[in-house]
């Protein structure tokens, strides 16, 4: 089978693996938080942290619990990275630096998943598995909670209440979250990925030099990095180590895992607010951008454009054999269309177009189709702006899902668009004008430009990979990376939860044919349209000075 | 339910329906093209337009208030390091804020011409005040306080708004209705509203002044054409934010760039960085905002509507459910004759001719529309002859309920059934069986069955039933499914039994009605419909519609109502013209539309922009980035310089559609949108690239630019 073939042959498989599992995934989630009962396990956690799982909250309780629950959880996962030597399985790799315990605190709370470190050599398998899995389920669960509070203000009328925070995160981990990764965990060890808590094998290698190879828990943690799209390797080379991701089925399962959630999710709004177009026309819209885009990055490389590569018949530096250029392409794709993170290949290697594309894909806001959870509210907050600028079109108040858009919906949106913008701008910008930047740099020029605009754009959007090629240690990365997370996180957490709470409030208004047709592919064209131009407006200049430059020379 | 006609309304309309549309295309076309705009209007707005140049008049709009700061700081460059170059963008810069200032100008321009007219009746008048005791004292008109008792008689001007308490006059308000045909105004009732300026032409009346000097209708009439009190809608308020975050990011992005450029070789200078700014804000909507917003209050002056804010403007553009009341809007306000049903073996020409002779000295509406219908179908003469003339005429009473002639000894006669079966048998005369049957089968119709006799030497006979029935008016139907098309339902109001009421719903095609309604009963439909998260625009005239106007989204006051209902609704039909309201929809749809278009025609123009503003910036750095230089601008200086003119002129092009309104022809929101987002998104991304390129053509012929 060609490689051609073969990589047209992943994709249709994942698509209708994809389609497969959409509607029943979708309705369980939409069931899931929807549900009147409580399960006995969760009526014990209720019991355990005081929460009456029964009483509904305004948007600022719910804010103030995802607020309040993510800083105690970057305490607690600090603490435990500076605690590591007085842990079980520490395997002696002493207490993380105070720099790096911050950032990947942050990181991980964050669902970013950027990582300054390097795992084997800094985390034990404690700080692993009670620290780093526990946040990459919760911190899933809690963009998922938010999505579905974002939901809810379209469904509810006249009430100040968008349902329970602490009943959303625990049902997102004990009904969604854990039962998937169970099964997948155990289907990805049975494909041959590792899961031990030893410490390393002792090989020679074929220099004739003892070496260690670390182990560790991966499978458990691979299947959960990869559904709540969080993206933080066990191991360093994160996807593309053979331990996580031993060959191309692990590495199309992992892809699986890593689209599940977010696709499905556009079948939860569309069973949640009782018209399923309205989720058809998101998920088109999400899937128009992947494809186009994979596409792109296929396509780019496959034709690179230097001599060397030319030469050894396709960009392979920086890639995998046992994947190749398709399979690789999909999984960075995949990865930077959702805020995963994950990377099965060196970003920093691809080609010029290529590697603008994952770029660009972080660089729409993540709707492509988006972080589990964020990936929902964000193209939902884009779509409440395309309604707004040409709704007005139809000579109407826009209205969106039966809610008019009014003052305070707008501004909430806005500050939601807002924010991803300001952290990537005023990131690349002040990084730039400090002279000591460019000594962190591996490549000087249009490629460097990418390499700082990668890392914001990386943060900003929690997505978490890396170009790589930027060295990131420095108090200046470590912190101002760790911030850009904070605010590209949080301050849309914020404004989505404002925007549900006003939303909700709200009447519903029923529709007529004079309404905005917003389940039309009319509309979805209108939607991608927003997305793409906003985009563009708003990097084209960044872009043409890194990727584009770089692409046309 | 209450219903007046002004007498200026034609009670019989003359019109075929097809004449009638027509007649409507032409009225709403001279008013298009009344309100069109002016290119002298320009030139007439340009003070203005400078005096706006004040950043305080800048500070409300941010995006415009961005444009005049980067026009200083342009300024300042240029005439620090002078050049052609800096020099004409700094020109531009200044022609984008005053371009702006311009469409605002010319916008309000329309608006004083109207408010001057409206001065002149603001005149000093005396008016000749009832002291308790009942004499009269003379005291200027501006003394007024609410509650007094004013005198005015024919030749003198109403001192102030009220209501007449006491009498009946004919008054001229062409001044404020532009109407010249004077209307009848009298005390009690809902034609009891008077406004301050305007003149009797008849008669005596006394008048309750019912406002302060300074807040008459007139006074608010003038601060709304002016714009004085202008206070921006929601939606604008909305739309604002939007822009102001566009302009965030934009700032942001240039920002950015600089550090990106000193990274990548060379720094921007400020001017290329301003110019881009400038460019990529939205100052095309951030200039014609306010515009079009002035603009659509204009369009409902001309069609002689007044909205006491602009926020009824807008809402009248999301209305989904119209309350029409069935008398005077979907139906002629009276009943009119329809059918002629001869009995007992008479002839129908006979019944004709008797139906006429009753008819012809009866000056009612329905009289006159019997001797209409006799003329039209039967081909009997429609005035009376000498011979007619000189008959005895037998008006109605409330006794009789009957009227007719006496003639030559022959008496005629119709009315109400049992009067005139009582009538026949008075005269000896028997009624046959068959009458009733007729007269109950019209009544279960809905129309009104009345019965036609003739009495000579003793012996009295039925001739036949007239029909008299509710006529819609001509063009109802295609107007209501207009408004369907549009997604907003028609419910008809009326106070007859459901089965007329359906009979006439399903005739007119509204969608549904209202029988037997009583005000609560309107007031509790506007109330349910909003509850559902419906938005309600209804007109009325009475006192006792003043509480469903308020209620009401969108209330539309008749001008011949009381002052309570025109205090209540939030607009006043100058007209009253209770079908206007079709139209208020419109254009408040209109200025939405207008708004929207522009918004995104404006963000889409972005694009171009970069296009040509990128490769100048940058090519210096990357010589390879001329390949996105797909317009082949000619150097970098005219590139950038043409994007500003472009940026500019389109301002000043866009002027009149801001003023006109988009065109908009009632259609579902699925098809609105799609030709609106082919011409002003799809457009909006072409324009520009035709129009840089051709601005460059030029500017590349001027020395040191190209």
């Amino acid at each position: 089978m060609s490689p051609t073939l073969a990589g047209l042959a992943q994709v249709g498989l994942l698509v209708v693996a994809l389609a497969v599992c959409y509607r029943p995934l979708g309705d369980h989630m939409a069931r899931v938080y929807t549900a009147e009962g409580h399960w006995k396990v969760e009526r014990a956690l209720y019991r355990i942290v005081r929460v009456n799982p029964d009483s509904e909250q305004r948007w600022t309780t719910y804010a103030a619990g995802v607020l309040g629950f993510s800083f105690v959880s970057i305490v607690l996962l600090y603490l435990l990275q500076r605690l590591q030597p007085l842990l079980p399985l520490d395997l002696g790799r002493g207490a993380v630096d105070p720099g790096i315990a911050f950032n990947t605190a942050v990181s991980f709370v964050t669902n970013t998943n950027w990582q300054s470190y390097s795992p084997e050599a800094v985390l034990g398998h404690t700080v692993q598995m009670a620290g780093l899995t526990v946040q990459n389920f919760v911190s899933a669960a809690v963009g998922m909670a938010v999505a579905v509070a974002l939901v809810r203000g379209f469904v509810r009328a006249r009430t100040d209440r968008l349902g329970n925070f602490w009943v959303d995160l625990t049902r997102g981990v004990t009904r969604v979250l854990l039962p998937i990764a169970f099964v997948a965990a155990i289907v990805l060890v049975a494909l041959g990925a590792v899961m031990s808590l030893a410490r390393g094998v002792q090989i020679t290698g074929v220099d004739g030099v003892q070496r260690t190879l670390a182990l560790a828990p991966a499978a458990s943690q691979e299947v959960i990095k990869e559904l709540g799209t969080n993206g933080g390797g066990i191991f360093n080379a994160n996807s593309s180590h053979p331990f996580e991701n031993p060959n191309a089925w692990t590495n199309l399962f992992e892809i699986f895992l890593i689209l599940l959630i977010p696709v499905a999710l556009t079948r939860t709004l569309g069973t949640m607010v009782g018209d399923r177009k309205q989720g058809y026309v998101l998920l088109s819209v999400m899937g128009l951008l992947w494809g186009a885009l994979l596409t792109v990055a296929w396509w780019a490389e496959s034709h690179p454009n230097g001599v060397a590569s030319l030469a050894a018949g396709a960009a392979m530096e920086g890639k995998e054999v046992r994947f190749g250029i398709p399979s690789t392409a999909l999984f960075a794709v995949s990865t930077t269309g959702t805020s995963t993170g994950a990377v099965n290949g060196m970003h920093d290697s691809l080609t010029g177009l290529g590697g603008g594309v994952t770029l660009l894909n972080m660089l729409l806001g993540e709707v492509a189709p988006g972080g589990v959870g964020a990936g929902l509210y964000g193209i939902l907050v884009m779509a409440v702006i395309a309604v707004f600028l040409a709704g007005l079109m139809v000579g109407r108040t826009p209205e969106y899902l039966g809610k008019k858009l009014g003052r305070r919906e707008v501004t909430a949106a806005a500050i939601a668009m807002l924010s991803m913008p300001t952290v990537v701008l005023v990131g690349t910008g002040v990084a730039l004008l400090l002279p000591s930047t460019t000594g962190f740099l591996n490549n000087p020029g249009a490629h460097g430009l990418s390499e700082v605009l990668y890392a914001y754009a990386s943060t900003g959007n929690n997505n978490g990979s890396a170009f790589g090629g930027l060295t990131v240690t420095s108090d200046f990365f470590q912190s101002t990376l760790g911030l850009a997370m904070l605010f590209g996180r949080f301050l849309p957490i914020l404004a989505v939860l404002a925007l549900a709470g006003s939303l909700a409030q709200q009447r519903k208004v029923p529709p007529t044919v004079g309404t905005l047709p917003t389940g039309s592919p009319l509309f979805a064209g209108m939607l991608l349209g927003t997305v793409v131009l906003v985009a563009a407006l708003t990097f084209l200049p960044a872009l043409a000075l890194g990727p584009i430059a770089e692409a046309l020379a | 339910m209450s219903t007046t006609t002004p007498l200026r309304t034609p009670e019989h309309d003359p019109y075929t329906p097809e004449q009638a549309r027509d007649l409507h295309a032409e009225r709403t076309g001279r008013k298009m093209r009344a309100g069109a705009f002016n290119a002298r209007q320009l030139l007439t707005s340009l003070p203005d337009a400078f005096r706006k140049l004040h950043p305080k008049h800048q500070l409300p709009n941010p995006v415009l208030f961005v444009v005049w700061i980067g026009s200083v700081l342009v300024t300042v460059f240029a005439v620090l390091e002078p050049s052609v170059f800096s020099i004409a963008v700094a020109a531009w810069l200044w022609f984008t804020v005053l371009f702006a200032n311009l469409a605002e100008a010319v916008a309000e321009g329309r608006g004083k011409a109207q408010a001057e007219s409206l001065r002149k009746m603001r005149r000093d008048t005396v008016a000749r005040r009832l002291r308790e005791d009942g004499t009269e004292e003379e005291v200027p008109g501006n003394d007024l306080r609410v509650g007094d008792l004013v005198v005015v008689e024919a030749g003198q001007i109403i001192p102030g708004d009220g209501d007449i308490v006491e009498g009946i006059a004919t008054v001229d308000e062409s001044a404020i209705t532009g109407e010249s045909a004077p209307v009848i105004r009298e005390s009690g009732g809902d034609r009891s509203a008077v406004t301050g300026g305007t003149t009797v032409l008849s008669d005596r009346i006394v008048v309750r002044i019912a406002t302060k000097p300074g807040e008459s209708f007139v006074d608010k009439m003038i601060a709304l054409v002016e714009g004085a009190e202008r206070q921006k809608t929601p939606n604008e308020v909305a739309l604002t934010i939007l822009l102001a975050t566009l302009t965030i990011i934009f700032l942001l992005v240039t920002l950015a760039l600089q550090p990106m450029a000193a990274y990548s070789g060379r720094q921007v200078s400020v001017i290329v960085l301003t110019a881009l700014l400038v460019c990529l804000i939205p100052t095309t909507i951030g200039a014609l905002l306010s515009a079009i917003g002035i603009a659509g209050m204009d369009r409902l002056v001309q069609r002689n509507v007044l909205a006491k804010s602009g926020r009824a403007v807008e809402a009248a553009g999301d209305i989904d459910t119209l309350l029409l009341d069935k008398t005077g809007t979907i139906t002629f306000g009276n009943r009119r004759c329809t059918e002629l049903i001869p009995v007992g073996g008479v002839g129908v020409a006979e019944l004709a001719a008797a139906a006429r002779l009753s008819s012809l000295a009866d000056e009612t509406p329905e009289g006159r529309s019997i001797v209409e219908l006799c003329a039209r179908d039967h081909g009997l003469a429609a005035e009376a002859d000498a011979g007619e003339r000189s008959a005895e005429f037998v008006p109605f009473t409330a006794q009789t309920r009957m009227s007719g002639v006496d003639l030559d000894g022959a008496q005629v006669r119709k009315g109400a059934a049992g009067s005139v079966k009582a009538w026949i048998r008075e005269h000896g005369g028997v009624v046959p069986p068959e009458v009733d049957q007729v007269v109950d089968a019209i009544s279960a119709e809905g129309g009104t069955p009345l019965v036609c006799a003739a009495a000579r030497d003793g012996s009295a006979r039925v001739l036949g039933v007239i029909r008299l029935s509710d006529v819609v008016k001509p063009g109802m139907r295609e107007r209501f499914e207009e408004l369907r098309a549009m997604g907003i339902r028609t419910v008809m109001v009326t106070g007859d039994n459901p089965l007329t009421a359906r009979a006439i719903a399903e005739e007119a095609g509204v969608d549904d009605y209202l029988a037997e309604a009583k005000p609560e009963d309107k007031m509790d439909l506007i109330r349910k419909e909003q509850e559902g998260g419906r938005l309600v625009a209804m007109t009325g005239d009475g006192t006792n519609d003043a509480p469903a106007l308020a209620q009401a989204d969108v209330g539309v006051a008749m001008n011949t109502g009381t002052m309570a209902a025109k205090e209540a609704g939030n607009m006043v039909d100058l007209d009253s013209d209770p079908t206007k309201l079709i139209e208020v929809v419109e254009v408040g749809k209109q200025m939405l539309i207008t708004r929207g278009a522009l918004t995104t025609f404006s963000i889409a123009n972005d694009l171009a922009k970069y296009f040509a503003i990128l490769p100048a910036m940058f090519m210096a750095i990357y010589p390879q980035l001329d390949k996105i230089n797909i317009m082949r601008l000619a150097t970098p200086e005219s590139a950038i310089l043409s994007a500003v003119i472009f940026n500019a002129l389109v301002i000043v092009a866009l002027i009149p559609l801001a003023l006109r309104g988009v065109r908009y022809r009632p259609s579902t929101a699925s098809a609105l949108l799609r030709r609106n987002l082919l011409v002003y998104g799809l457009g909006g991304i072409v324009t520009p690239f035709v129009g840089i390129w051709l601005i460059d053509l030029l500017v590349r012929l001027i020395p040191g630019i190209g």
